[in-house]
């Protein structure tokens, strides 16, 4: 049976279109969720896509942790349910305190747009397993506001339980915390990422093939889950 | 009427990269005498009837400041307007 992955969409989002598109080439079947339906449809798994969800008002995710779908998302992720924050989506994550920390303002102000490298570090989660640990990959990274902070201890625990998923190698684009691109929660079934993966899933358009590899991991993911 | 203001700040802690930028920017003015600058933001609650700090506090705690990176104080102003007119 082919997985059902849920692609959210809030008012502003605009990687929903790329991310449906990686969830059908890494072979399985995207499902268009809507911010304002509290319903999941029965999806297996969820992407919560790049973009800037209510224009960014007040903080990066703040008001869209407060979407009908995230009540519902918020309950699932806690049972388990693989859900994957990207770039915004991994801001309405920290908002929705499904994972630890918060994402501010680039240390030098500017919007970084570019190629970027990552290294793999936590391949555990169900985003992450079909990755070689240490592998480095190169994604698109854009943001403004992808700064990752959070308490030296939260950091610490964060290293010690091996979660954080991805560093930045070849120079930090926004001035987070210790290199961190991504992490994950205890459970290993919610991460958050803040450069594309999805953007770099086809030769034409990416720089490499390597996002397809968390849109693959989920599906690996599903396939070693008892129903 | 009386209106609730939330002021919400960085956490000392965290680095204001738009202070910064502010405060370099200050030299140019001819300012030479600023050791720092840190930008917050100041939002003003109308309640439909009395102004309620319980619930503004709420609000703030669970909407307009992150607690994970942001401090907020929460105060209730009167109507500086009808001041400014008598």
């Amino acid at each position: 049976m082919t997985a059902r992955v849920g692609v959210v969409t809030f008012p502003g989002s605009l990687d929903d279109g790329d991310a449906a598109r990686a969830v059908r080439i890494a072979g399985a079947e995207p499902v268009r969720l809507w911010h304002g339906d509290p319903e999941l449809h029965g999806v297996d798994a969820v992407v919560l896509p790049g973009g800037f969800s209510y224009g960014d008002y007040l903080r990066c995710g703040a008001i869209a942790r407060f979407a009908p779908v995230m009540e519902t998302l918020v309950d699932a992720a806690r049972g388990g349910l693989p859900v994957l924050g990207i770039c915004n989506g991994f801001q309405i994550l920290c908002e929705a305190h499904l994972l630890p920390g918060a994402l501010t303002r680039n240390q030098h102000l500017h919007f970084r747009n570019r190629d970027q490298g990552l290294r793999v570090e936590s391949v555990g989660t169900a985003w992450t397993n079909t990755f070689q640990s240490g592998q480095e990959i190169l994604i698109p990274v854009k943001n403004g506001e992808g700064c990752y902070v959070a308490d030296t201890a939260t950091l610490d625990a964060l290293e010690a339980e091996g979660r954080v998923v991805a560093r930045y190698v070849g120079g930090n684009p926004n001035g987070s915390q210790r290199d961190i691109a991504a992490i994950t929660n205890a459970a290993g079934n919610v991460v958050g990422i803040m450069p594309h993966p999805e953007h770099a899933v086809e030769a034409l358009t990416g720089p490499s093939l390597d996002g397809l590899g968390f849109f693959t991991s989920v599906l690996k993911h599903l396939v070693g889950t008892p129903a | 009427m009386p209106r609730v203001v939330v002021d919400v700040m960085l956490k000392p802690e965290i680095l204001d990269p738009q202070g910064q930028a502010v405060a370099n920017a200050l030299p140019r003015l001819g300012v030479s005498d600023v050791a720092s600058v840190r930008i917050g933001r100041r939002i003003e609650i109308e309640f439909t009837g009395e102004p309620d700090l319980d619930r503004a506090r709420e609000i703030a705690d669970k909407l307009l400041a992150n607690p994970v990176i942001e401090d907020f104080t929460v105060r209730v102003e009167a109507d500086e307007t009808a001041d400014a007119h008598s």
